[in-house]
């Protein structure tokens, strides 16, 4: 079967995984060794001011969906690329419309300027 | 045949616990194990592509927007003591209903059958042993996404449209500080008035 390299990888991967989880348990300092302050959060020397998780920027949210719809037109690539020879010209222009289709957003993502940061 | 109960198993077990595991964080990663062992469930179906598909959508893009919206929720684990079977109802509703499409779609078929030129006009000797072609499935995707059904490929263009012009709508507010690069006015700047000798 032409996917038994990526089962390998697979089962080594877990394998490494594993060994790398394992070991820590086997060989980190017994809870007997370790007292409360070396149990505690360390920040750079001071005490942690406030929660880790604190909420961010939508920003970081506007660039993810922005990746996936283009994220999406390449992955519409990839059987065109394929059946290119087979389609003929019909199909080559079936896709040369999407492709405006999406460059027209692109030019409106482009000039609203979802793109810059600040 | 091991494989695939390995796959199924997995894919149920972590399905589980994305429900019951209380750091939202961990349920979004458990999702992301669901998303794989399915995707091995479609390689073994001989979905290679679609399979493909499902790790660099799901995985990729899906799963990263579920974990910035479990980020951006602020919620702190000590906080999470609701009741569990507080959501059982509309859950459970919106189960059923999954579980019966489900029912509707197996063994029906509705995509409608190709156009193809018959003309039993004529009876002739044909060897049909020469006429299979083994095409994989990015060939038979591509030989009929671009050309038959190339009404749908283009609407799907425009949902795309809608949804990256809806993203920013929506998110988008006004900056006035970003500090943009203008080649030409750089480049373009005299500079005798730039530097000054004060005294």
């Amino acid at each position: 079967m032409e996917f038994a390299p990526i089962f390998v990888y697979l089962v080594i991967s877990l394998l490494l995984s594993l060994i790398l989880i394992g070991v820590s348990f086997l060989f980190a300092s017994s809870s007997s060794l370790a007292y409360p302050e070396k149990l505690s959060a360390y920040e750079c020397g001071f005490d942690p001011f406030d929660d880790a998780r604190s909420r961010f920027d939508i920003r970081f949210y506007l660039v993810s969906i922005l990746f996936i719809i283009f994220d999406l037109e390449v992955t519409f690539l990839f059987p065109w690329a394929v059946s290119l020879n087979k389609i003929g010209l019909f199909g080559f222009w079936s896709m040369m419309v999407f492709l405006f289709i999406l460059t027209i957003g692109f030019v409106y993502e482009w000039k609203k300027g979802a793109l810059d940061w600040e | 045949m091991i494989l695939f109960y390995v796959f199924v198993v997995l894919a149920l077990v972590s399905g589980a616990m994305v429900i019951r595991a209380k750091n939202p964080v961990h349920s979004v990663l458990f999702l992301i194990l669901v998303f794989c062992n399915t995707s091995g469930l479609l390689v073994l179906l001989g979905l290679d592509f679609f399979a493909m598909i499902f790790l660099v959508v799901y995985v990729g893009a899906i799963a990263v927007l579920f974990l910035f919206v479990v980020m951006m929720l602020h919620i702190r684990i000590e906080e999470i003591h609701e009741n569990v079977l507080r959501y059982l109802p509309v859950g459970g509703i919106i189960g059923l209903i999954f579980l019966l499409e489900i029912f509707l779609m197996v063994d029906n078929d509705y995509i409608p059958i190709l156009p193809t030129k018959l003309s039993a006009t004529y009876l002739t000797y044909t060897v049909y042993a020469g006429k299979i072609h083994s095409w994989t499935n990015l060939e038979t995707l591509g030989n009929l996404l671009y050309t038959t059904y190339f009404f749908l490929f283009l609407v799907s263009s425009l949902i795309l449209l809608v949804a990256l012009i809806g993203a920013i709508v929506l998110t988008m507010h006004k900056t006035t500080k970003v500090k943009r690069q203008d080649v030409f006015i750089q480049n373009a700047i005299d500079f005798q008035n730039t530097i000054k000798k004060v005294r």
